[in-house]
């Protein structure tokens, strides 16, 4: 017994240990955010020290990063919506009703699930180009209509947790089949939309590669693309600013993941099984 | 069952539509330019058609090859490392005898830098790392650890042994979670069985344990491999964006980036995509087989 507490005292410690390697660079960047540019180049400190307000300033001098959290937000909100509507229609779709290509559908589903993203890159650019559509959110919001995943997702959820009796019942009672999805189908599928619906969220907030393709006016800018921007700008002589450039961007989201870690948690638990 | 509802049409109608438009026809289009010399400026008709010389000269690249390997040096470290640390805290958290308490907050803590920002956190190391200022150097220097300060970011080695260490810091996490889901799935009768006949504990973790999880290893295998093969935002943002230190964090898609963005060769980027698409396939294709393979082999043990 007394080995076993000795064990896991032992094993608590690095338990510990881990968690504050883990937490050491966001540590250091809080401090750093606080520090002046000569107190960063002259050493390191632990504590912070009072300069958060110039840095603040500093930093806001060149760029404005409240209106990348605000472009950040639109589209990923947007894309959320669209990805959520639209799946769970495919998905109803293809569980209640019999028609010619479904497993045509389902063929190219389970293809598309191993190309990588980038291998449209280079068409998605012309297309967007053609379209008139560079330097818009549209070809970073659009494309999420259509998300394979998701509707495999939701599909394998509505067919072990729909009964078809209550869409029979609807029927007999004059119910559309557009209210029912609505009314009936929408409400079942919630908690699978909650789980898909934070990925696919924190999936278009890191989104990095298409905006930088895509976006060129600096007003349009995501928050990845402004963190970029700040890399070898004017700003990067201040340490301090870059620091709290950096801090600002994911302090919010490290305040989000409180109240959503569970959440969270059990939907990477889901994804695994379930994939 | 239902008979042929045209109804269906109408509801998939918004998917087929956008996915023939923004999924299926950018990857044809890609296809094309890929056996064209296209710039990616002054319109596709003054390009020409040259057959298969980009793919000729995607074999034939130097550049490719050492991104390619690049790309699988850095995935390597980082998932022996991601994959180690996992196991050993899944193991730890799911033994029924030392009943370690604080999961939920562990994993939460363990999984937070999975959801920053890739770009932020590579801002981040850019600077934390930096030769002179950084804070790494400046508190080695001050705990007597170094002498010099160590120029981490201008030395191939380092630089891409500290892409692999974020790697494994943003995603051990994911994967403790998602091995904790999958040994805690697994009856503890086997074990309670394999207890009574005086087995040991590398006896249940190799014979029990290992062979169980084989779906869920397979998944985080899998989705490491297709993730890791597209590394991108951290060796981008990391260094100069064109793969420095001497070319060391150049990886296939930051190359991909790279020809048909900064340098405009269209053609030989949409390229570089179909190769990095084969090469997906054919690590995937691998992963499965093997997997497959061994379970198969296991379950000959079983009936013996």
């Amino acid at each position: 017994m007394d080995k076993l507490k000795a064990a896991r005292g032992i094993i608590y410690f690095f338990l510990g240990l881990l968690v504050i390697i883990c937490f050491v660079p966001f540590y250091m960047m809080i401090i750093n955010a606080t520090r002046s540019n000569s107190e960063i180049l002259r050493g390191f400190s632990l504590m912070p020290s009072t300069n958060l307000i110039d840095n603040y300033f500093v930093l806001d001098s060149y760029i404005n990063i409240w209106i990348g959290f605000r472009n950040s937000l639109v589209i990923a909100v947007a894309v959320t919506v669209l990805n959520s509507y639209f799946s769970a229609l495919t998905a109803f779709a293809l569980v209640v009703y019999q028609f010619k290509g479904k497993n045509a559908i389902f063929i190219v589903f389970i293809v598309m699930m191993m190309v990588p993203g980038q291998l449209g890159l280079i068409g998605l650019y012309d297309l967007s180009s053609t379209l008139g559509m560079l330097d818009t959110y549209w070809p970073l919001i659009i494309p999420a209509i259509a998300a394979p995943f998701t509707v495999f997702f939701f599909r394998q959820f509505l067919v072990t947790t729909m009964p078809m009796s209550i869409l029979e019942s609807g029927r007999i009672d004059g119910a559309g089949e557009t209210y029912m999805f609505h009314r009936l189908v929408l409400p079942i599928l919630m908690p699978a939309i909650a789980t898909m619906g934070i990925f696919t969220f924190i999936g278009s907030w890191n989104n990095f590669l298409f905006p930088l393709v895509i976006i060129r006016s600096p007003r349009l800018y995501t928050l990845p693309i402004m963190i970029r921007q700040l890399q070898g700008s004017p700003v990067a002589q201040n340490l301090g600013a870059i620091y709290l450039g950096v801090a600002i961007s994911v302090v919010p989201i490290m305040i989000a993941f409180i109240f959503l870690s569970k959440y969270i948690i059990s939907s990477i638990t889901a994804g695994a099984v379930k994939g | 069952m239902q008979k042929n509802d045209n109804r269906a049409y109408l509801f998939i109608a918004p998917f087929v539509i956008v996915f023939l438009t923004f999924n299926i026809y950018p990857i044809l289009l890609t296809f094309y330019y890929s056996v064209t010399n296209y710039t990616g400026m002054g319109g596709i008709e003054n390009a020409d058609f040259i057959g298969l010389d980009n793919y000729r000269r995607l074999i034939q690249d130097d550049f490719f090859f050492t991104a390619f390997f690049n790309t699988i040096r850095i995935w390597g470290m980082n998932f022996a490392l991601q994959l180690g640390i996992a196991m050993l805290l899944a193991l730890l958290f799911t033994d029924i005898r030392l009943k370690l308490k604080g999961v939920n907050t562990f994993r939460a803590l363990f999984f937070l830098p999975n959801i920053i920002t890739i770009a932020s956190v590579a801002l981040l190391f850019s600077i934390l790392l930096d030769w002179n200022f950084g804070s790494l150097n400046q508190m080695l220097l001050s705990l007597g650890v170094i002498s010099r300060p160590i120029n981490w970011l201008n030395n191939p080695t380092y630089a891409q042994s500290w892409v692999a260490l974020i790697g494994a810091w943003m995603w051990f996490g994911n994967t403790f979670i998602i091995l904790m889901a999958g040994i805690s799935g697994i009856p503890t009768d086997f074990y309670e069985a394999a207890f009574i006949d005086g087995a040991n504990w590398w006896d249940s973790f190799t014979k029990i344990t290992i062979p169980q999880l084989k779906p869920i290893l397979l998944y985080v295998f899998i989705t490491s491999i297709i993730g890791g093969l597209q590394i991108f935002d951290l060796p981008m943002l990391l260094t100069d964006g064109r793969g420095a230190p001497r070319g060391a964090l150049n990886t296939m898609v930051l190359y991909l980036y790279n020809q048909g963005f900064s340098f405009a060769n269209f053609g030989y980027s949409a390229a570089i995509a179909y190769g990095l698409f084969l090469i997906t396939v054919v690590f995937s294709a691998i992963t499965f087989k093997s997997m497959y393979r061994g379970q198969v082999k296991v379950k000959k043990g079983g009936t013996k």
